[in-house]
């Protein structure tokens, strides 16, 4: 029989060492599936893991995992404090449309004033809207004890609703002959986000996601903040002896998440997006919540995390593309690697032991 | 720096060469789609992919397709676009509406690439063209039935977003209903979703509830003819998108069918044989993309020779089915006597005609 | 509001069966959470029920073997969730989503060639002249038996929980894992078993959707049932019987909505599309501040893993 027996302190060995096996077992249980379909299983590995990087077109795809990753880390970033603390925002989809259209409402307002302000002022609208609806779980938790999964659940629907009536109304190009949709800001100077060195990738938000990894990792590290948020999640009783005030907790790790996440929204929106439009989102909010624990709720964790993420979106795109294979393969495909990524975790914090006979 | 080089010498070499028209012959011929949703999504994706299909069939070895499914719109439509373009397509099919954008912007770096964007009105390119159909000239068709067929005067529709393409085929509907039974109302419901099979049902429910008895529906599921098909016989409804004949002969009595493929021939032909130009494309019936599904015997043999008749006029040019005297819901004259409604009317279309009431959601 | 043009009985009988779906997979979900788990993987748990039961039920032309096949994918699926929870020790929350991902990419894959079929129907109960009784007879004697199934599972959960020594189990797993261990249960394999129940539970939803809502397979069918059945699960704060009200609360404000889009209200569309999320919210507040400690009804464990260390 097969035992666990918990490790003494995290291996550091298997620490760096399960995500390496766990792509590995991915690649083998994958190629298995891609072989049922038909395919090449060794062409599909190499156009999802190897090709966005070495291949022949990495020269834009590397680029584009930033795109694709900065949005993701930016969020699960603001989640993992909440999550550490245990607090469940599982609402980040809504803040990030929120911060979206708040920002883009204020850009959209001055139109087309050309001054270095606007865009600075946008930055904070859009982290002030999603700032805002986090606070309406956040209040609600601490005033009424409402529960904030329900809550900041429920309000992504509510903010697509109002994605919408922005697209179709509010917000909707007087230019455009009745169509749905924003103007695009790529043609507005002054509130736009373009890449800052062209062809990187690199925008604003991508800038941003690095910048928040760093002050976070050193809050968490340094910070009594930090230590309270960790000492919160893991003993609720004792984070009170300690003098930590649980109303100020929740509304400090959900202000940051939802800021964050409307960061994200605001830059996805005047950057690669480039307008507010009625499928404006495409599910970064969910998505970052499974970065946020592929990084162990940890910053730097999870830019690497966010990175991986990224690779099997844009790689599988083109394994989709290109060799045919339906999109709904590389779905189960990144259900896979994720359920290894987390289950090959075991090893860094337990050994595996045999013994004979029963227990 | 050698990754920019390539893309911008990319982009200034071929510039040079091409500009919009591809007038050399070719032999292969790359082309590729993006999708909004799933293949089997039953509906507009579905009816696209089979456009594909049908390039593949005309051409066979002339042809290379390649398809994206469920891209976002957005950043992520721009990457595809662009690693289509890298990857060698030689024209880009984008068959949705937020992919405009996107569309131009990857067509700007790639002025060899034939982009074609569906239901957009965005060409900055030489290299971009645009096409849609004619969807509301089947709303005339089925409002004629649905004016013919209702016992209780009230039509429903269900309409996905207020969008000018819904509110399009929302007043063609009514009009045509209305020429042919001036007493019928119609209720419009915003499901506020292109896919929600429940919702979807929903809404057709609560329209039964309230006395509808004819249902057209702008969202893509089968639910709410499968709603309709729990009431034996007393509503009917169609066919949206594809064909949905698994419904027929009742409660669908005939349907609109998104048919790209004759289209998607014609372009990728002219690839091949050079004479390919950029341009804007707005077939309907006549052209058909947009097909009437078969009438089914649910429906009394003279309304079925009317509903036939208003097809065949349209696809003869002889009718327009937004033909004056139209005035606007709030009784100001939209289209004078015998005038018919210009294109860019139709596109921008943000009004709903006299007659109809409530008001579209802004 | 105008209510005028309304029929109540319509109404309430209309949101039966539109709440089936959420009702059974947030049945199932409580069922899991009370022991302990949170398996935020219902939507995919769902999908994989619905095209299960679809298959299932198109190639044997049996409605019922349908249900019972997509209960027997749901909880399959499930078994993916557990072993990696409950014998590797992964986050839950993360795996959960994980599994949506999965499941929704599977059902595609699962359901290539099955668009555009018409399932088998499952026809009302024939309750004979009972059906006739006005209002009475179309609220409650004028559905399909899954609609009066989900209600006595509603009931049997709440039994099961409240009054025997299995919900007394998987109550003190849910509680207190450890001290659970030490009376001598099995936490992990209670845990497992309340696991595959909510899988099958999800999964029957699932089909109900693909089988009698809608009935049709298309690739997305679900489109996020599985996420309002885990709020529901929060709304009801883990009680069955609170279930049951949300769901109807849910399922009626979406059913409402639309009636009175069609019955010509003349309040704005978008503010009845979110209607049923702040109604939801907005009660689960009254609730919440009324009791003052009804969030507080959560399982003490839940989430957390549990490792036996002797």
């Amino acid at each position: 029989m097969l035992r666990l027996e918990k490790r003494p302190t995290p291996s550091q060995f298997w620490q760096y060492g399960t995500p390496i096996v766990a792509v590995l077992l991915t690649m083998i249980v994958g190629g298995i599936l891609f072989a049922m379909l038909g395919k090449d299983p060794i062409a599909v590995i190499r156009t999802i893991f190897w090709d966005p990087i070495f291949g022949e077109f990495a020269f834009y795809l590397r680029g584009q995992l930033l795109v694709k990753a900065g949005p993701l880390i930016l969020i699960a970033i603001g989640l993992a404090l909440g999550f550490r603390a245990g607090i469940w925002n599982i609402g980040a989809e809504g803040q990030y449309i929120m911060g979206a259209v708040i920002g883009a409402s204020v850009g959209l307002a001055v139109y087309p004033t050309e001054t270095r302000l606007i865009y600075p002022v946008m930055v904070i609208a859009g982290a002030l809207g999603g700032w805002l609806w986090a606070m309406i779980p956040a209040i609600l938790k601490t005033r009424f004890n409402t529960n904030e999964i329900l809550v900041s659940l429920m309000l992504v629907y509510v903010a697509e609703t109002i994605l919408a009536k922005a697209a179709t109304g509010f917000l909707r190009n007087p230019d455009g002959a009745g169509f749905p949709g924003s103007r695009n800001f790529s043609s507005y100077k002054a509130a736009s986000n373009p890449e800052l060195i062209a062809g990187s990738g690199l925008h604003w938000g991508g800038v941003a996601a690095l910048v928040t990894a760093i002050l976070v990792y050193i809050l968490l590290q340094r910070h009594i903040l930090g230590f309270q948020i960790k000492l919160a999640g893991q003993a609720p009783r004792a984070a009170r002896f300690h003098g930590v005030n649980p109303t100020r907790l929740v509304v400090f790790c959900m202000g940051v998440s939802g800021a964050l996440a409307g960061l994200a929204g605001l830059f996805e929106v005047t950057g690669p997006a480039g307008q507010i439009s009625i499928d404006f989102n495409s599910g970064y909010g969910f998505t970052a919540i499974i970065v946020a624990f592929l990084g162990r709720l940890n910053p730097i964790g999870i830019v690497f995390a966010g990175l991986l993420m990224a690779l099997t979106y844009v790689g599988g795109e083109m394994a989709a593309t290109n060799l045919g294979l339906p999109s709904a393969a590389i779905q189960v495909f990144q259900g896979m690697l994720l359920f290894f990524l987390l289950g090959v975790d075991v090893l860094s914090n337990y050994r595996i032991r045999m013994f004979m006979g029963a227990k | 720096m050698k990754r920019r080089h390539l893309l911008a010498s990319a982009a200034l070499g071929l510039g040079l060469a091409f500009s919009g028209a591809a007038n050399a012959q070719m032999d292969k011929v790359k082309a590729c789609f993006v999708y909004v949703g799933p293949v089997g999504d039953g509906g507009w994706t579905y009816q696209h992919d089979v456009g594909r299909q049908d390039v593949e069939a005309a051409f066979g070895d002339r042809v290379e397709t390649a398809f994206q499914e469920n891209v976002p719109e957005g950043a992520d439509a721009e990457r595809v676009l662009t690693q289509m373009a890298l990857s060698g397509c030689n024209i880009i099919f984008t068959t949705s509406f937020g992919y405009m954008d996107p569309t131009n912007a990857v067509a700007a770096k790639f002025p060899n690439v034939m982009f074609e964007h569906a239901t957009g009105y965005k060409r900055d390119h030489p290299n971009v063209s645009t096409y849609n159909a004619r969807f509301y000239e089947g709303r005339a068709v089925q409002g004629t039935i649905a004016g013919r067929m209702t016992k209780t005067n009230k039509i429903g529709y269900i309409a996905s977003f207020p969008i000018p393409e819904v509110v399009m085929g929302i007043n063609s509907y009514y009009l045509h209903a209305k020429k042919v039974n001036p007493d019928v109302e119609l209720t419009v419901v915003w499901a506020y979703t292109w896919f929600d099979p429940a919702k979807e049902a929903d809404a057709a429910k609560a329209m039964i509830e309230q006395g509808v008895d004819v249902i057209a529906a702008h969202t893509d599921s089968t639910a709410p003819l499968a709603e309709a098909a729990k009431s034996n016989g007393a509503v009917i409804g169609f066919g949206q998108a594809s064909d949905m004949s698994e419904y027929a002969p009742s409660p669908r009595v005939s349907s609109i069918i998104d048919n790209w493929g004759p289209y998607y021939v014609k372009r990728v032909g002219q690839l091949l044989d050079g004479t390919y130009e950029s341009g804007d494309a707005w077939e309907g019936i006549s052209g058909g993309e947009v097909l009437i599904g078969d009438i089914t015997d649910a429906v009394p043999a003279e309304v079925k020779a009317e509903a036939e008749a208003m097809r065949d006029a349209i696809a003869a040019g002889s009718y327009h089915p937004f033909t004056g005297p139209i005035n606007k819901q709030d009784g100001s004259a939209w289209l004078a006597e015998g005038q018919t409604a210009p294109d860019g009317d139709l596109l921008g279309m943000g009004f709903y005609v006299e007659g109809i009431t409530g008001e579209i959601p802004k | 509001m105008d209510f005028g043009s309304i029929n109540p009985a319509v109404l309430i009988a209309s949101l039966m069966v539109a709440a089936v779906p959420i009702m059974l997979a947030a049945l199932g979900e409580l069922i899991v959470e009370k022991s302990g788990v949170l398996n935020l993987g219902v939507e995919g748990m769902m999908i994989i029920g619905a095209i299960a039961g679809f298959i299932v039920a198109v190639n044997t032309g049996s409605p019922v073997i349908g249900f019972i096949g997509g209960a027997v994918a749901g909880a399959a699926l499930s078994l993916v969730f557990a072993f990696l929870t409950q014998f590797l020790l992964t986050n839950q929350v993360a795996t959960g989503l994980a599994l949506t991902l999965f499941g929704l990419g599977l059902s595609s894959l699962a359901g290539q060639g099955y668009n555009g079929i018409k399932p088998p129907p499952t026809n009302a109960v024939p309750f004979g002249p009972l059906a006739d009784i006005p209002f009475l007879g179309r609220v409650l004697f004028a559905h399909d038996w899954m609609v009066y199934f989900s209600i006595l599972m509603v009931a049997v959960t709440w039994y099961v929980l409240k009054s025997t020594r299995l919900g007394l189990i998987i109550r003190a797993v849910g509680e207190n894992h450890e001290a659970a261990h030490s009376l001598g249960y099995k936490v992990t394999r209670v845990r497992i078993g309340c696991i595959m129940f909510g899988g099958a539970m999800a999964g029957m939803g699932g089909a109900y959707i693909s089988l009698v809502r809608v009935p049709q397979w298309v690739d997305g069918i679900t489109s996020g049932a599985g996420w309002i059945a885990l709020a529901i699960v929060v709304f009801a704060s883990w009680r069955p019987w609170r279930v049951l009200i949300g769901a109807y609360l849910f399922g009626g404000i979406t059913v409402l909505q639309l009636n009175l889009q069609a019955a010509g209200s003349a309040i704005p569309v978008e503010y009845l599309s979110m209607a049923p999320y702040l109604v939801t919210i907005l009660v689960l507040v009254i609730m919440s501040s009324g009791r003052g400690k009804a969030s507080l009804n959560a399982p003490a464990s839940l989430g957390q893993n549990f490792h036996a260390s002797h």
